[in-house]
């Protein structure tokens, strides 16, 4: 991971602990490393699965694919029934994210590990690892990681000589972000295209072939096996009262050392734009970032002190989302970056509903007007107006989310767009 | 054919696999009427429904392909990063559009919506290995080289 050595000393790392120190194709290595070590103990101890849940209830752990949902809730809310599935969503998408492949390349018996715990959980005994087909090395480390895994008894039949059964499959997607939607990858996985559900039901009700199931992102599982090992009260020293833990944030950008880096929840943007990004190079100014990838929101420089945790973003009209943070300098202009984000939302809707398949056609072409210099100030009301019909009557979120950068874009940076309005003589197009 | 699909449980469930699997073994990279056909008759579905998951998805190809597949990263970062000027100035090198395949059949220009290379953006891939922090001259000599070395062969 391209890290400088001054910024790894104020890093917390819980899931990538172990990422670049050991050869992620060796089993023995992730063993010494600790690896399967919490599934011995819950399996030796017969701790009630009940208890596995309560206690990552306890952590606080939220969800670390985006939306920050309460895990140990979401575990109990799996309803009940004979055949139950785990699903690790590692079908990473979202532009600037790219967390979820060093966990898998550096780490994938973690991950294993994580979907084991969430199936003595909650009572599963499949699992599947749906990563995007494009992680080519994502998907032959977890393949071999299965496969050793399988071959030293830590899957199978008989996990570890007990009673517990659980197996593991790998699913290569094919290129579709929309996958990375919960109930379009359970539908990916069932062989078809990848349309999502409408919700409810939930996957904990009806998820893969109708089976109640849950569907965790790869950071939220990497997190499991050391909240399970060390307990919820050792996770909730780091990171904030509502967001407890750590995040693997992507600083990327406009940034003297783009990279990874794995802190504590609540840290403040600026840390992570100048500690650990080392900062805006050149003589350029910090103008500003889209934080969350193409569904986040654009902030400006007075965001630079807002903690980095599900809620104080929200609060700051922001997203954390995947914990993307792609930084601006001043000589780009924010209606440049847009343009590219909305053409990313008309190229991957997958075209089901309406709102959608249109409205990000038309998004996609204000947006190319408005840059070249033909909008109007109409279209940027056009603009907000669509996305927010979007918003409102899109089937998924892959819909309902262009109106975060959009409106974050105009609130923070609308001289941006009235620069490039002012280019041309404001005649109304429409 | 045969084989390759026998090594998949007859179910729906794999059809995105076997896909993969018929798309790599094909010299063109992409799947053929024959195959899909065949696919459909191996997991007991109708041709439509293999029609419909093989033309949804961005990785496949209903038409012939090179033999490497290029994908260009398009993401708003890779962007920023000069992606638009690089996808031109790689098309000019390989004499063909985006979409299309060179003549003698070695390579094909597609674009990828992320390649999660942020961090080296740009960045592209050639078939599963992955090149970042590209400037013009380093994409032209890591294609030149993977050409070279077919030609040794």
């Amino acid at each position: 991971m391209p890290r400088s050595s001054d910024a790894v000393g104020r890093e917390t790392r819980i899931v990538l602990e172990n990422c670049g120190r050991i050869d992620p194709e060796s089993l023995d290595q992730a063993v010494a490393a600790g690896a399967y070590e919490a599934i011995a103990k819950v399996l030796k101890d017969v701790t009630p699965p009940a208890e596995v849940t309560a206690e990552v209830k306890r952590s606080g752990l939220r969800g670390r694919g985006g939306a920050g949902f309460p895990t140990g809730l979401k575990w109990s809310f799996t309803a009940q029934g004979d055949t139950k599935y785990i699903v690790c969503n590692a079908d990473e998408g979202e532009p600037g994210t790219f967390k979820d492949r060093l966990i898998l390349e550096g780490d994938p018996h973690r991950v294993l590990e994580g979907m084991m715990l969430a199936g003595y959980a909650v009572g599963a005994s499949k699992g599947y690892v749906y990563i995007r087909g494009e992680y080519a090395l994502s998907i032959h480390r977890m393949g071999q990681a299965i496969a050793d895994a399988r071959h030293a008894g830590y899957l199978g039949e008989r996990v570890l000589g007990s009673d517990f059964a659980f197996d593991v499959e790998l699913k290569k997607g094919a290129g579709a972000y929309v996958c990375g939607d919960e109930t379009a990858l359970l539908e990916s996985i069932e062989g078809k295209r990848g349309y999502p559900r409408i919700k409810p039901p939930y996957p904990g009700s009806f998820g893969l072939h109708g089976k109640p199931t849950v569907v965790n992102n790869v950071e939220t599982l990497a997190n499991v096996p050391p909240i399970v090992l060390r307990g919820a009260e050792w996770f909730r020293k780091h990171g904030t009262e509502k967001s407890p833990g750590t995040k693997v944030f992507t600083v990327f950008g406009s940034v003297r050392r783009p990279g990874a880096v794995e802190t504590e929840m609540g840290v403040p943007l600026r840390m992570l734009v100048e500690d650990f990004g080392g900062g805006v190079p050149g003589r350029k100014r910090f103008k500003g970032a889209l934080i969350g990838g193409a569904a986040g929101a654009f902030v400006g420089v007075d965001a630079l002190d807002v903690a980095m945790d599900f809620d104080a973003l929200k609060e700051h009209s922001a997203v954390l989302g995947s914990g993307a943070v792609l930084v601006l300098d001043a000589s780009v202009s924010v209606v440049d970056v847009l343009r590219e984000v909305l053409h990313f939302f008309r190229h991957e809707t997958c075209g089901q509903c309406a709102p959608c398949r249109l409205g990000t056609a038309r998004l996609s072409e204000i947006i190319g007007r408005i840059a070249d210099g033909q909008g109007t100030r109409g279209d940027i009301d056009l603009l907000r107006a669509v996305a927010s019909m979007m918003k409102d009557t899109s089937l998924c979120p892959l819909g309902q989310s262009p109106i975060v950068p959009i409106a974050s874009a105009l609130n923070c940076f609308e001289d941006d767009f009235t620069a490039r309005i002012g280019q041309v003589a404001p005649a109304r197009r429409h | 054919m045969k084989k390759l699909l026998e090594k998949h449980p007859r179910s729906k469930d794999s059809l995105l696999d076997i896909l993969h699997e018929l798309q790599d073994a094909e010299p063109t990279h992409h799947l053929s009427d024959g195959a899909l056909r065949a696919a459909a008759e191996y997991v007991g579905i109708p041709l439509a429904e293999v029609v419909s998951a093989a033309t949804f998805y961005t990785m496949y190809s209903r038409t012939p392909r090179g033999k490497h597949v290029i994908r260009m990263c398009e993401s708003p970062p890779c962007h920023l990063a000069g992606a638009e000027s690089l996808l031109k100035a790689v098309a000019d090198h390989l004499g063909i559009e985006l979409g299309g395949t060179t003549s003698d059949g070695s390579m094909t220009l597609e674009t990828s919506s992320c390649l999660g290379l942020c961090a080296e953006a740009p960045a592209m891939m050639i078939d599963d290995r992955t090149y970042g922090s590209l400037t013009k001259e380093k994409a032209f000599s890591a294609i030149d080289e993977v050409r070279r070395s077919d030609a040794k062969k």
